[in-house]
């Protein structure tokens, strides 16, 4: 049986704990800042990270668009159905996908799909020692390493989000329109006059490349920071996911919190 | 895999993803159809507004010819004050009616726009004379009961 003031001091290190690797976070990515001029004179290093993380995860992103489109429009046009507004399904699939769907899920895809990778491979190059052989030969490895992967992934993310909201657009069209057989010229009419390009359209834009940045940095940070160990890495990538998953919905809703306050 | 091959997919992939933006921008939101051009502001002093917000539409015979951009209140004569942003292509009369209406049975309410016969157009920052209220519910049905009784009354 522990003592209180054992339990207390318990409590009191796990947050020291982690307001300690907070902290850390912000100095990695105040570091990662400073060093991004290699990404910038040598673009080629980015280019391969947009190819790593943003190419191979279009596959995904374009079959998980569609299929939430296609149940969006399923469950709207049931929904809606019952009030006779069926016209309206253009209107509710493109508002939920451009101001939530869209950029929500592909982050907790790209988190899964991407930053997991990011993870695995810092963390087994730190395990390996490469890093440590990098900086032996006076490479810095945030610079050669870190960086191009970090403005890899917040440049691939708001043009995945982007094309996830255009398929689920198409999906929703698709079983709406094609299937159902609502009125092609009623969806999208009423889609264009309720869908703002600058309330709706661009606030979701903003909201993507932030869960980008949120992402890249949790997944880079957590693979430099792992323990170099075949279970650490592991551990590593789970805290990637778990960690990433979390920060994008809380930062979705301060973003929404602030970006739709529900005066229109 | 080699440079020009990952340039090539890269290139397609930010192609794709530009792409998917201009098609929510164009296809998807009202980028492309109902742009105000070089707007100028109206002004309306309205007894009740009802459930007008600010960016809803202002239209004219049915079409959009411009947004509310603001809508306060005066506390001297106790009136709503609605600015309206119109569309620079189209000019109104002087003796044009500003009235609310909603759309639908439950739809949003909107301004429209009833031009008169003046000759004179209205000219920016300038407030249209003429309003019309919005149709509060429980006034019209206030309205009919006390309309009800008074027939009643009379027919005894």
């Amino acid at each position: 049986m522990a003592s209180p003031a054992a339990l207390l001091r318990r409590l009191g290190h796990a947050m020291i704990e982690r307001i300690w690797r907070l902290g850390f976070a912000a100095r990695f990515l105040a570091a990662i800042l400073r060093f991004s001029g290699v990404s910038l004179t040598r673009p080629q290093l980015t280019v391969r990270e947009i190819y790593f993380s943003g190419v191979l995860s279009l596959l995904i992103i374009s079959v998980s668009g569609l299929f939430v489109g296609l149940v969006l429009g399923l469950q709207g046009f049931e929904t809606l159905q019952r009030f006779g507004s069926t016209e309206a399904l253009g209107i509710l699939v493109a508002l939920s996908l451009v101001r939530e769907l869209g950029p929500v899920v592909a982050g907790l895809l790209f988190a899964s799909r991407a930053g997991s990778a990011i993870t695995a491979e810092i963390g087994l190059m730190k395990t390996t020692e490469q890093l440590k052989a990098m900086d032996m030969m006076a490479v810095n490895p945030i610079a050669r390493v870190v960086a191009p992967r970090f403005w890899g992934g917040v440049i691939a993310m708001p043009l995945l989000a982007a094309l996830f909201s255009a398929m689920g657009v198409l999906g929703g069209w698709l079983i709406g329109v094609v299937f159902i057989g609502v009125d092609d010229g009623a969806f999208w009419s009423q889609m264009q006059s309720g869908v703002d390009f600058r309330y709706d359209i661009v606030n979701g834009v903003i909201k993507s490349f932030v869960f980008g940045i949120a992402v890249s940095l949790i997944a880079v940070f957590e693979g430099y920071d792992c323990q170099p160990t075949a279970e650490g890495v592991s551990r590593a990538i789970t805290r990637t996911v778990v960690t990433s998953a979390l920060a994008i919905l809380a930062l979705d809703f301060v973003l929404t919190s602030f970006m739709f306050r529900g005066s229109s | 895999m080699n440079r020009a091959t990952i340039d090539l997919w890269v290139g397609i992939f930010v192609a794709i993803g530009i792409g998917s933006l201009l098609f929510l921008a164009l296809k998807v939101g009202n980028l492309s159809s109902s742009r105000l051009s070089n707007t100028y502001t109206l002004e309306a002093r309205f007894d009740n507004i009802g459930g007008l917000k600010v960016r809803g539409p202002v239209k004219s015979a049915g079409v959009l010819v411009g947004r509310i951009a603001d809508i306060h209140f005066d506390p001297e004569n106790y009136e709503a004050v609605v600015t309206m942003s119109v569309d620079g292509r189209y000019h109104f009369p002087r003796d044009t009616i500003a009235a609310i209406y909603t759309a639908g049975l439950l739809g949003e309410q909107f301004i429209g726009l009833e031009f008169g016969g003046d000759e004179t157009m209205l000219k920016p920052d300038e407030t249209i004379r003429k309003t019309q209220s919005a149709v509060v519910l429980e006034k019209l049905i206030g309205q009919f009961l006390f309309n009800k009784a008074a027939e009643g009354e009379g027919a005894n």
